[in-house]
């Protein structure tokens, strides 16, 4: 298994005209939280489905704790805990025989599963609602108690499609909190497929960026800027107190905001200097955080702001979605181009 | 009405604890924790029958049901008693006039049943798979370690068993009551078409039932999946009759010769055994009227020398095998087309 809990190689699903998923390679380790980022269509929930074994591949290769996803999913069934996008709960039944009814379709036995559907409940925070019809629950709820669904079964991976969808922030913050400290105390591993940027970055080790069927990236946050910001990962923003600079420049101080502009350009890594009301915005291809710092208060100057500005994965996202439909209107153009 | 499930249930639960208790101490000389909770196919059955019986449909029907089963006993015995005369071949079949006599204010039981189980049979299967697409429910359920086909089985062998439990509790009870009022036993003979009979009208059900699951495989809404079974089922018990007459009548001049005619009556015939109910009703009619001898028109040939009586169980069974065979298939059929086509579906819900 060689530490990798899924993989899948060369995956390919089309339907009809339309490639939904095409040749994709995605190894996930165990124990990371990895997301899976893409807009809507993008063919994650496609791409799950087949992990699952709920949707065959036309080519390529599943698997899941080992096991292969096409011929063995019972096995991989009974690992994967999977929530899907709209979960639904049988509505005449309470959320707490809900759960028992999944308890039972793993084959654990009653008493275990009352026992671990109550301490389920309580651990999602259902536990005066538990016994309430799963018709009258709110969204968030249903995503609470899918969430128990799918803990109830001991999986070694949990698959969530779009977990966040239709929750408020702070249910949401909260959601996602809780699937980062489960996946941390027990070690599960998390798959996560959203379209949600910011979420995703919160809480994952890993992302892969999904777009038309095709794993454009994958790695961590840092690795994600660095390939694409090439040169310039790195944006320090340092504010220095104006009074001072403005001080120095009239009365021929000690150090003009000149010569703390060419003392910070010596700094090792940085390469581009912008400055404006008082605010140095620095470019640089390694973390120079800390020289910069000592560089300021060195000069002498009061150093009142501090910011490492990392590329958040909207940037990334965009400057990734903004190619992927540069190569599409490329591609779109050339068969017009042909035409006489 | 929630108190009262509420008690039910809580009575549940303790019976449930208290097998549990004295049986997890003999579960664990077992050792293995796999036999102590039910495979999950008995779990999915279960819980589908339960459904059933928890909903309204599955009431109001069982309630008109029940309603009707009574009111044309009640017609059948207020006028057994002239029905009995001299030398009527079914006379010594006194019994099974319950099933099949009356008063002409009120359809026979039969007559009822015919008109009723298949509604009982759509409104059980109409939703089976489209509604659990919609709810969200399929794809959670599929995710768990059961194979595919579990779901469509286990929501047929449910809707089956519980048609099969009602038809028989119909028919014993019908016979008891028969029995403490007129007080005459049934013989073995007859006892065995009532058996017969039940078992036909489980099969006559579960055809009806197989096609609305058909359809609620078929149909992403349920609305239209319980209409379309209505419609084929109006089809096949009003106008198909109507249109294969008219077929008939137009095609049959008036001055055919008899051999003409009676080839055309054959063809007549076997296109109306196309529809489920014709099949049903033959089948009934043979089952619990001894005394027919023949489905088809008979010709001098056949009927001369014979002397007219009654035909013992085992024959009439052999007269409507055909009918009973045809209803098999055509459930079978209809079981075969949802199964391939549930495999194949996409169970996204979007």
């Amino acid at each position: 298994m060689n530490g990798n809990i899924i993989e899948l190689s060369g995956l390919t699903k089309t339907y009809g005209t339309l490639t939904a998923v095409d040749h994709l390679n995605l190894r996930i380790k165990k124990g990371e939280v990895f997301g899976l980022l893409g807009p809507n269509g993008a063919g994650k929930s496609t791409t799950i489905m087949m992990m699952l074994g709920l949707t065959e591949p036309d080519s390529g290769s599943v698997e899941v704790c080992g096991f292969d996803a096409v011929t063995n999913q019972i096995e991989v069934k009974r690992k994967v805990g999977y929530l899907p996008d709209e979960v639904g709960f049988y509505e005449n039944r309470s959320g707490f025989e809900n759960l028992l009814y999944t308890a039972q379709l793993n084959r654990i036995p009653l008493i275990t599963a009352r026992e671990r559907a109550r301490q389920l409940l309580k651990q999602v925070g259902l536990e005066k609602e538990g016994h309430k019809n799963a018709g009258t629950y709110s969204r968030g709820m249903r995503q609470r108690l899918g969430l128990a669904d799918v803990l109830i079964k001991n999986p070694e991976v949990i698959i969530l499609d779009e977990p966040t969808l239709g929750i408020d922030p702070r249910g949401v913050r909260e959601f996602l909190l809780l699937i980062v400290q489960l996946s941390r105390r027990e070690g599960i591993t998390v798959l996560l497929s959203s379209h949600h940027l910011h979420q995703v970055q919160q809480i994952c080790d890993r992302v892969g960026i999904f777009v038309a069927g095709k794993l454009l990236a994958e790695g961590d946050m840092a690795t994600l800027s660095e390939k694409l910001f090439t040169g310039e990962p790195f944006v320090i923003e340092a504010g220095v107190n104006m009074v001072q600079i403005q001080a120095g420049e009239s009365g021929n101080g000690i150090i003009s905001g000149s010569r703390l502009q060419e003392a910070l350009q010596q700094v090792a890594g940085v390469s581009s200097i912008q400055f404006t009301n008082g605010i140095f915005r620095l470019g640089s291809s390694v973390d120079a955080t800390a020289a910069i710092a000592r560089t300021v208060v060195e000069s002498g100057f009061d150093l009142i702001y501090l910011q490492k500005k990392e590329y958040g994965l909207d940037d990334i996202y965009n400057r990734y979605f903004e190619r992927s439909e540069e190569h599409e209107q490329i591609a779109q153009q050339h068969p017009v181009a042909e035409r006489p | 009405m929630n108190k009262l499930l509420n008690s039910i249930r809580l009575l549940k639960d303790r019976r449930v604890l208290i097998n549990s208790a004295a049986f997890s101490g003999y579960l664990r000389g077992l050792s293995a924790k796999e036999e102590a909770a039910p495979h999950p196919f008995r779990v999915m059955v279960s819980k589908e029958m339960s459904d059933h019986v928890r909903s309204w449909r599955f009431i109001i029907l069982l309630a008109l049901i029940l309603l009707t089963c009574f009111s044309s006993l009640y017609t059948s015995l207020s006028s057994i008693g002239t029905a009995v005369k001299a030398n009527d071949p079914n006379g010594s079949f006194f019994f099974l006039k319950l099933f099949t006599l009356s008063d002409g204010t009120l359809p026979s039981f039969t007559v009822f049943i015919g008109f009723l189980g298949p509604l009982l049979g759509i409104s059980m299967g109409f939703d089976a798979v489209n509604a659990e697409l919609n709810g969200g429910t399929l794809t959670r359920i599929l995710a768990q370690p059961i194979h595919r086909d579990y779901l469509l089985n286990a929501k047929f062998t449910a809707a089956l068993m519980l048609i099969g439990t009602l038809f028989f509790c119909l028919s014993f009870l019908v016979t008891g009551l028969g029995l403490i009022i007129i007080g005459v036993p049934p013989t073995a003979d007859e006892f065995l078409r009532i058996i017969f009979f039940t078992i036909l009208n489980i099969l006559y059900v579960a055809f009806w039932l197989n096609l609305s699951i058909l359809f609620s495989v078929r149909f992403r809404q349920a609305a239209t999946s319980a209409l379309t079974s209505i419609a084929v089922w109006l089809f096949f018990t009003v106008f198909y009759q109507i249109i294969i007459n008219l077929i008939g009548s137009m095609l049959i001049s008036p001055d055919a010769s008899p051999y003409e005619k009676f080839n055309y009556q054959e063809l007549i015939r076997n296109l109306l055994t196309f529809s489920p109910s014709r099949l049903y009703g033959d089948a009934s009619t043979t089952l619990l009227l001894p005394s027919v001898r023949s489905l088809g028109p008979l010709t001098l040939e056949k009927v001369v020398g014979t002397i007219p009586g009654p035909l013992p169980a085992g024959q009439s069974l052999l007269l409507v095998w055909p009918q009973l065979t045809g209803l098999i298939a055509a459930t079978v059929l209809c079981f075969a087309l949802s199964y391939y086509s549930f495999m194949k579906k996409e169970i996204r819900s979007h």
